[in-house]
């Protein structure tokens, strides 16, 4: 065999492997997946409470709220993206190894968003008819969130790698990452509000469609580069 | 074209001589072009036909607003610098940097709520420009606070280095956003393209003013960055003799 089909086999080895570890190591600590999405659950029923049970309210709120709430449960979830591999050593492995770090963290990330994003998105359509949302509009929430959250998994890992080498990094991380989520946020609930008022979501779309491909090709060397200087340390 | 000027910003102790020589120049040239400015703008400039005298706020407002956002594209240019070159001073700017600049946004911030009470009838609006400056002040929050978390000053340099890219990466889009979402501020009063739409004896006092407050800028800028250089480089012979030679006096 060449050199060349090697390294090609290599890498997918490699993304095999992480995916693997990944999978299993969730799959291990079942209580830590749930957690978050307890939180988002918390979190908006907290709004009835708080503020007003009024049908009327609610359905008004019901995208913010639910996009709020996705977006805080998202940054509970984010120090546990690298830290137990921080903790063990087998970052310094991936970050050592041969094969691009960039693509290892975008699968990393990926899967962080399948097992955080990804349920969000799926229990979103029983919070929203909690909330009173029409029932027409409970989709298009669906695909913004779907669209939204693997940004914020994305824009998130950044934060992560950069505060890994902490013992409490998690309150940096939502301070440095949550200005940064504004952009998803107004675009993913002005989408369900166009949809509410009658207007055409499609220009949306396409903005979070943006967004997302941004985040999908740049957030990578970000988070690859801010992985190497914290494992220097 | 020659490049030694640039190198020369490698050496810590050739910019603290530098900075030495430099600083009261900016800093009285600040301070003269302030006090001039403020007083022109306060007392000479003309009344605004619709706003009276209210409108006079701009005169801080709008100069503190400009720093709040240039600071921040200096501290990209700075990241770019620390991470290719590995420069020192430039991490020392950017430690520096931040503070002033998040400074700048509170004040731009404060004096809009002021200015927005007279005219719009309230403190506080949902505005787009409004709520970009915040998110700005936020970035710069989150700067300074990664800087203080990371101990490690080298580990500290390149991580914020990296942030305030993310951060500049995002500004459009952030500022986009929200004009998107919501808008009542005016757009900007200077643009580098048109003639401003303001007659000469309101808009040259503020020109005074934005100048001023770019050398005011640089000077504490400068004083900072002489503070960093102090504390960084304590080890160092040259810092120990000027250190001693202090006390001595």
């Amino acid at each position: 065999m060449n050199n060349k089909g090697n390294s090609e086999q290599g890498l997918f080895s490699v993304l095999g492997v992480v995916l693997k570890r990944e999978f299993l190591s969730a799959y291990r600590s079942r209580q830590e997946l749930a957690n978050p999405l307890v939180f988002f659950i918390i979190v908006i029923v907290l709004f009835p409470l708080g503020v007003s049970p009024e049908p009327d309210f609610l359905s008004k709120a019901a995208a913010g709220l639910v996009w709020v709430a996705a977006l805080l449960a998202t940054m509970l979830s984010l120090d546990r993206l690298f830290q137990s591999d921080y903790d063990d050593g087998s970052l310094e492995q991936l970050v050592l190894c041969a094969q691009p770090l960039y693509l290892i963290v975008l699968v990393k990330s990926l899967i962080h968003w399948s097992l955080t994003g990804l349920p969000l998105v799926l229990l979103s359509p029983f919070l929203a008819i909690m909330l009173h949302l029409e029932v027409q509009h409970i989709p298009v929430l669906m695909l913004t969130l779907l669209m939204g959250t693997p940004v914020i998994s994305l824009i998130g890992g950044i934060g992560a790698a950069l505060t890994v080498s902490l013992r409490s990094g998690g309150i940096l991380i939502s301070l440095l990452v949550l200005p940064l989520t504004i952009p998803v946020l107004i675009f993913g609930t002005g989408t369900v509000q166009s949809s509410i008022d009658g207007l055409s979501v499609a220009g949306h779309f396409s903005i979070m469609g943006m967004m997302l491909a941004l985040a999908l090709t740049l957030s990578p060397f970000a988070i690859a580069a801010a992985l190497k200087i914290s494992v220097s340390d | 074209m020659n490049w030694t000027w640039f190198y020369k910003l490698g050496s810590p102790k050739w910019f603290y001589d530098t900075a030495n020589k430099l600083l009261p120049w900016f800093l009285w040239l600040g301070v003269l072009m302030l006090v001039v400015g403020t007083v022109w703008g306060l007392a000479f400039a003309p009344q605004d036909y619709q706003q009276g005298n209210s409108f006079r706020i701009i005169y801080l407002h709008v100069p503190s607003a400009i720093l709040a956002q240039s600071c921040y594209m200096m501290m990209a240019v700075a990241a770019v610098i620390s991470l290719v070159w590995k420069m020192k001073l430039a991490d020392m700017f950017i430690a520096s940097a931040a503070p002033i600049g998040a400074a700048f946004t509170f004040l731009a911030l404060f004096t809009g709520a002021v200015w927005g009470k007279p005219t719009w009838g309230t403190w506080w609006v949902w505005d787009a420009r409004l709520t970009a400056m915040l998110v700005l002040l936020f970035l710069y929050f989150g700067v300074i606070a990664l800087r203080s978390a990371l101990e490690n000053i080298d580990l500290a340099s390149r991580a914020s280095a990296i942030l305030v890219l993310v951060g500049v990466v995002n500004i459009p889009i952030i500022k986009y956003s929200v004009e998107w979402w919501n808008t009542l501020h005016q757009p900007a009063t200077f643009t580098l393209t048109e003639k401003p739409a303001m007659p000469p004896e309101m808009w040259v006092p503020l020109l005074v003013m934005v100048i001023g407050m770019y050398c005011f800028f640089t000077a504490v800028a400068l004083m900072r960055i002489k503070n960093e250089i102090l504390l960084r480089e304590r080890r160092t012979k040259w810092v120990q003799t000027i250190i001693s030679e202090d006390i001595k006096r």
